[in-house]
């Protein structure tokens, strides 16, 4: 059969089961289960629309189930299992982990991924989207800054190879050092610099994502409060710093919380790029290290990465369902 | 505290839609200026062009006898309301007031002084260290009052300040205005409105703004009883003045005229010359100047179609002479019942007619 049979296929059985689930399930329920019928019609009635919601939620709560807490709970326990997965061994893959100093490279290269890459995303985001609001040829501007956001981070990683290039001839870094007589250098292979020229490529990609959201922030500001501060004699940076952006700091705090949790699983940058070499290690690329030969180290990364994620998650949520009233 | 003086004051947009041109206004003073005007007038774009909001493309613009067409929103004395208020919602009403104060460099006690006796004429006291957001409309539209107060200008504006506000609090803010203006005589305020009855309260004069220039400016009751041409005599006063079409019969001090709707002649107590025999002009007669009469000459005849029971006053819409045309309307005061269908003739005190022709009221002829 042809793949694209299979997927039709596949699409009209999974719609399909879906409107004959929610079909049946109701029909089931308003014939069989609690029929409204003499005596007991009104009763029948409100049990049966006490039971209808579950029987909409079950889907999605049996999906979530399988698929999240299922892995989450499993993950755990993996975690408490040796390489081979026959010997329990307790916080083991805890402790050896957290005494391998290649963890905590990547833990600290992590915090500063964390500390920088929102940070700066953000920032420039905010000043794309203010810088270009007025002008007339912005809105081709803000084009060309949201396009990486549709490149993979592979395909980033790959153009970034070329900009950071040891050869003069293709890396525009080496070619500005080629042009004042310097010699080529990998900046990929300084220590600690080469986190930054690896973030670079990620705040690249998510910058778009910022300047876009932040945009439509910026436009949703009251243009009376402006002119109000206008005649109050503030002067621009004073009107963006003390007008503007305080009214879109929730909007802010969710960019920043997003491209947060973004970055604690970005693993494909440092692994087309450096493959971790060079003290780049990062949570999810040393995660990828022993994914498939070390499980239960694996999962012990994973565990520690979720738990660093959950409270930027929650607070991230909140401030979202906050800006939504 | 300050004179404003505009000279053939004009606006463009891009160079080809004129929106307001050759307006000359002078403001004095302890003046409360109200400007009126149907939607799109540019009553507002003329308030904006003032603060420095907009920029003005002709004529110019003085405060106290400086011309202010490049100087900055800021510099020019000038404080403005808006309609939205424009609160900075995330500031505590207290901030909302200081921040001009603090963005000119005053001290810390100065700030304190004018918020706090701002905040007491506008019984703000209370509500000092609250965000916008925990306030009533009627009370935010005080802050934004306050923060003009605080910084002490030389010419208040006011875009609509009530315009966001439901009816009851309109009018208890619209009082709040009175008594704060009453309280501050030397200043002047400018306040742009389309409600009639805030302007008719609030204003020492009103600028009709209409066609891309002023068409009247007077006290409210100048522009009630002797308007200068139909559309102010239409536009101010609710029902709008009716207008009925006639031809002058007699003249001298009063002014005769025929109406084909009516019968006999109407007299009016309006001066005209011999050479206007025969003028065709529009008769206005407001709504509540119209009386019933039984006598041999009446401006107008009519079968009453609707009629709206107001209890203090009776509305009657008669039935149009021609279909399309706008119905005559009549206020009489009191209640009066089954009157639906019946025919009614209708005159008015000599005093109380107006005359138009081409538009133009005989009373401004030179």
């Amino acid at each position: 059969m042809s793949p694209i049979m299979q997927g039709i296929i596949t699409i009209i059985v999974g719609v399909g089961g879906c409107v004959g689930y929610f079909y049946l399930s109701n029909l089931v329920l308003d014939k069989v289960i609690f029929p409204p019928k003499a005596g007991d019609k009104g009763r029948n009635i409100n049990r049966a629309t006490m039971v209808r919601p579950w029987l909409f939620l079950f889907p999605a709560m049996f999906a979530l189930g399988l698929y999240l807490v299922y892995p989450v709970i499993g993950s755990f326990w993996r975690s408490l299992f040796n390489r081979a997965g026959d010997e329990f061994i307790g916080f083991g893959n805890y402790s050896s982990m957290f005494a391998d100093s290649a963890f905590q490279t990547a833990f600290l290269n992590n915090f500063l991924w964390v500390l920088v890459v929102p940070a700066m995303a953000t920032f420039l985001g905010l000043l794309v989207a203010q810088l270009t609001d007025r002008l007339s040829w912005g809105n081709i501007a803000k084009s060309l800054i949201f396009m990486p956001m549709a490149i993979s981070f592979v395909g980033a990683s790959l153009i970034w190879r070329f900009v950071y290039a040891n050869n003069p001839d293709i890396g525009i870094i080496n070619a500005m050092r080629d042009f004042v007589g310097l010699a080529p250098i990998d900046v990929l292979q300084i220590p600690f610099w080469n986190n930054f020229f690896l973030m670079v490529i990620l705040i690249w990609i998510q910058t778009g994502f910022a300047m876009v959201i932040l945009s439509a922030a910026l436009r949703g500001i009251p243009e009376e409060t402006v002119e109000a501060a206008i005649i109050d004699g503030a002067n621009p940076f004073q009107i963006f710093f003390k007008i503007k952006v305080p009214q879109i700091m929730g909007t802010i705090v969710v960019v920043w919380t997003t491209i947060t949790i973004l970055v604690l699983k970005v693993f494909d940058i440092v692994y087309a790029m450096t493959g971790g070499n060079f003290e780049t290690e990062i949570l999810p690329s040393y995660m990828m290290d022993f994914m498939f030969r070390d499980d239960g180290r694996a999962t012990a990364v994973a565990f520690v990465i979720m738990i660093i994620v959950l409270p930027v998650m929650i607070w991230n949520i909140r401030q979202a369902r906050k800006e939504m009233n | 505290m300050a004179d404003l003086k505009l000279t053939d004051v004009g606006k463009t947009y891009g160079g080809t839609v004129t929106v307001l041109e050759h307006i000359n206004l002078d403001i004095t003073t302890g003046e409360l200026i109200v400007f009126v005007g149907p939607s799109g007038c540019g009553k507002s774009t003329l308030l904006r062009m003032i603060a420095g909001l907009e920029k003005i493309t002709a004529g110019v613009l003085e405060i106290d006898g400086e011309e202010m067409n490049d100087v900055p929103p800021a510099q020019r004395g000038i404080a403005m309301v808006f309609q939205s208020y424009a609160l900075y919602p995330h500031m505590t009403v207290r901030d909302n007031m200081a921040f001009a104060l603090k963005l000119a460099k005053k001290s810390p006690q100065e700030i304190d002084e004018a918020i706090n006796r701002a905040a007491k004429v506008l019984q703000l006291d209370e509500y000092l260290d609250r965000l916008p957001k925990a306030l009533s409309g009627g009370q935010r539209q005080r802050v934004a009052i306050g923060r003009s107060i605080v910084r002490d200008p030389k010419v208040y504006l006011f875009d609509e300040p009530l315009s966001n506000l439901d009816a009851g609090l309109r009018v208890a803010t619209r009082i709040e205005i009175a008594q704060l203006k009453e309280s501050m005589p030397n200043s002047t305020m400018i306040y742009v409105t389309h409600d009639q009855v805030e302007a008719m309260t609030l204003a020492s004069r009103i600028v009709v703004l209409a066609n891309k220039g002023i068409a009247q400016v007077g006290t409210p009751l100048e522009l009630y009883e002797t308007p200068e041409n139909e559309f102010v005599a239409q536009f101010i006063g609710s029902p709008a003045m009716n207008l009925l079409a006639g031809e002058i019969v007699s003249t001298g001090e009063m002014t005769g005229v025929s109406l084909p709707e009516g019968k006999g002649t109407i007299q009016a107590k309006i001066p005209s010359k011999d050479s206007d025999k025969g003028l065709k002009v529009n008769v206005g007669i407001r709504p509540e100047d119209m009386v019933e009469t039984d006598g041999e000459n009446y401006a107008f005849q009519g079968e009453v179609e609707i009629t709206e029971k107001l209890g203090e006053v009776t509305q009657f819409y008669f039935k149009p002479s021609a279909p399309g045309n706008d119905p005559v309307i009549a206020k009489l005061a009191g209640i009066h019942k089954g009157m639906r269908g019946q025919t009614m003739n209708m005159t008015a005190d000599p005093a109380k007619v107006h005359l138009f022709s081409n538009g133009q009221s005989l009373l401004y002829r030179d």
